[in-house]
């Protein structure tokens, strides 16, 4: 082709390599975001729009989905309705419009904060834990010390829900079964795994001088640890720290099974939102988008470190 | 500033002995180079100086005091490692400042010592640089900054050198004696280059096997070497080795070798029949068409001020260093002459010097 011809470095790809990769990656993107672009136009139909066959992609948007998601409302009569004041808020005049009035909040809230609490609680300490084992792995002679990696990533072998009958009777026993602590704890208990490893790689590339020139520097190795090593591995704790909550954020068997009242998460609350005649979609899509926009913002606000964590251990500072 | 005594020190990983009982005293003041092939045990003798390893048995003892299982940061010592250790996330006013740091020294007086040493060392310019950005005799000048910043007892260097490319090489070489006359710092260096160790150092221990071969100053290493291997190592190209049978009896002042009598220094030691070697440096042979030890040119490498001769005898290839302008034919023949004051007598199975009295004005002056 016409590469042939013109000279070119033989490790940098070619114009037409570039431009088909390119291309590919636009396409496979416009492909991944189908689903979200959908659910967002969701959360915006009303629902006639959001059930009407065939599927609508022009719309007259509105905020019902989001007011349907936030609050509970209860059917009224028209005279009762006529004789109440003027709508506080747009909530109240969508709900009046359909014969409703606005009785108080739901539950999304609680549930909402209820996920923030265990997926930011477990990711730390998954992290916390993660970034000490590691270190003890890649600095200490541990004894065993393969044999331990190895079971602390045999854990991840199986799917976390094989084992949840055992973890639902012992959380029973314990009285950790709807609490935030247990779903913390658990969802830390899967995710050091990946921590360990994923940090032992990082932690195994920073020079061991930096540490010995700070314990002559006269710093103990705590010291040492915390203003040397830590601030060297903050890329691999970002890239880490990312994993585990995108894990904890959208974990959905274990929140069903071991969650039911109090310390129920997003996930298997907003399937359980139902309108009048089945299921509100707008409700469920509004639900949907706002449950994903704490971790795209946590992505994007880390994603040098995502993309130096997928690719660690190949480049060589 | 302080003394820095070794004393049988040993360390074993598993079976493999890394350092064999070691002994050796560095003065108040004085430039020790380490010096050996890698995986000699020298950087593990630092290592264990710096606390950074325990030795498996032996003390030291820094300005008189045991310090052998003292942590690193209680032996007041400062280290230059090889790859520098600068801290990345730091400036160079950070970096250097960092050690004063722990000890809890005032932010002013931190800042007053800082700008003190980088006009030391010439780096006052580039304080408040990252660290990540410097050119290699920068960072080196850095890393010499925070090992000086907190006038330590000693410094110790593990090739400090090593990074950095051939002609800056000499440029820093120049400057760590000047700094070292500055500052009087009781020093340890390790390096695998002799170059370097002979250009910087008052005293060079030599290391072979986890093992000092020799300890003494430069002229007395090169001079005379206490073991072939010493002879072999120091030395560019390295001395000559003339193998021959036989044995020597105290008093005697000539050797055979082969056809030709050789004169020796008169040896101070009986040494029974078997295998030995005669050492001689090759600016110690002399062409001279008398001599009894006969060979042919065999090839010659110029060096601008001099030339090195290979001449092939019997007994295997001898360098001589010759007069640049000195013409010499491939395949001619020629004698050499060596200079009977100069020579060195080795044990072959052993590898040790044979006292003579030149070994022996050595051992007295």
């Amino acid at each position: 082709m016409s590469g042939l011809s013109s000279a070119h470095s033989v490790v940098e790809p070619g114009i037409w390599s570039k431009r088909i990769a390119g291309t590919l990656v636009v396409i496979y993107a416009l492909i991944t975001m189908i689903p979200l672009l959908w659910i967002f136009a969701t959360s915006l139909k009303s629902p006639p729009d959001s059930i009407s066959y065939p599927p609508k992609i022009l719309f007259t948007p509105t905020v019902e989905g989001y007011c349907n998601l936030f609050t509970t409302r209860s059917r009224q009569t028209q005279d009762y309705i006529e004789s109440l004041g003027p709508p506080a808020n747009v909530c109240e005049e969508i709900a009046r419009d359909r014969s409703m009035v606005v009785v108080g909040a739901s539950k999304y809230w609680p549930r909402f904060v209820n996920s923030l609490v265990i997926a930011f609680g477990s990711t730390f300490l998954a992290v916390f834990l993660g970034t000490l084992a590691a270190y003890g792995f890649s600095r200490f002679k541990v004894p065993l010390a393969d044999d331990l990696l190895f079971f602390i990533l045999s854990t991840r072998m199986m799917p976390p829900i094989a084992v949840a009958i055992p973890i639902y009777l012992m959380y029973r026993e314990l009285g950790l079964s709807d609490t935030a602590l247990g779903m913390i704890l658990l969802y830390t208990a899967v995710n050091v795994s990946l921590a360990v490893w994923l940090l032992k790689g990082f932690i195994d590339e920073i020079p061991r001088e930096y540490e010995e020139a700070a314990l002559i520097d006269g710093y103990t190795r705590l010291q040492a640890f915390v203003k040397v090593v830590l601030p060297q591995a903050t890329t691999g704790i970002a890239a880490t720290a990312i994993f585990c909550l995108i894990f904890a954020w959208n974990e959905y068997a274990f929140a069903v099974l071991l969650t039911s009242g109090t310390a129920q998460t997003a996930p298997p609350f907003i399937p359980t939102i139902i309108g009048e005649g089945g299921m509100d979609w707008p409700a469920v899509g509004a639900g949907t988008t706002i449950f994903l926009v704490p971790i795209l913002v946590f992505t994007i606000l880390l994603r040098k470190h995502l993309l130096r964590g997928i690719t660690f251990g190949a480049v060589r500072k | 500033m302080a003394e820095i005594r070794i004393e049988n020190l040993r360390k074993s990983f598993g079976s493999f002995v890394a350092v064999q009982e070691s002994s050796f005293t560095v003065e108040d003041g004085e430039f020790l180079a380490l010096l050996g092939p890698s995986g000699c045990g020298k950087t593990t003798t630092l290592r264990m100086i710096a606390g950074l390893e325990l030795p498996t048995s032996g003390s030291i003892l820094l300005d008189k005091e045991d310090v052998t299982f003292n942590r690193a940061r209680d032996r007041d010592i400062a280290f230059v490692f090889q790859l520098f250790a600068l801290y990345p996330h730091m400036n160079v006013r950070k970096n250097i400042g960092f050690p004063l740091l722990a000890q809890g020294v005032a932010k002013a007086e931190i800042r007053a010592r800082v700008e003190e040493t980088a006009r030391l060392l010439q780096i006052d310019h580039i304080l408040d640089k990252p660290v990540s950005g410097l050119a290699g005799g920068d960072r080196q000048r850095v890393a010499l900054g925070r090992a000086i910043v907190r006038r330590p007892k000693c410094f110790l260097m593990d090739e400090p050198l090593g990074t950095l490319d051939a002609e800056f090489r000499n440029v820093m070489v120049h400057e760590l004696r000047e700094l070292h006359n500055r500052i009087k710092a009781t020093t340890i260096y390790v390096t695998h280059d002799q170059l370097e160790a002979m250009a910087m150092a008052d005293k060079i221990a030599v290391m072979n096997h986890g093992v000092i071969e020799q300890f003494g100053s430069p002229q007395q290493i090169y001079d005379h070497p206490a073991s072939i291997y010493v002879a072999d190592f120091i030395g560019s190209p390295p001395m000559n080795f003339i193998g021959f049978g036989g044995g020597i009896a105290k008093g005697a002042t000539s050797v055979q070798v082969g056809d030709a009598a050789v004169a020796v220094p008169e040896a101070l030691e009986d040494v029974s029949a078997g295998d030995m070697v005669l050492g001689v440096r090759p600016e110690h042979v002399r062409f001279s068409d008398a001599a009894p030890l006969r060979g042919s040119i065999y090839g010659v490498e110029y060096l601008g001020t001099t030339q090195i001769v290979v001449v092939e005898t019997a007994y295997g290839f001898c360098k001589v260093r010759a007069p640049a302008d000195q013409v010499f034919r491939i395949g001619e023949a020629v004698g050499l002459d060596l200079d009977a004051t100069r020579l060195s007598l080795f044990r072959k199975d052993t590898g040790k010097a044979i006292r003579t009295v030149r070994a022996g004005e050595m051992a007295h002056g």
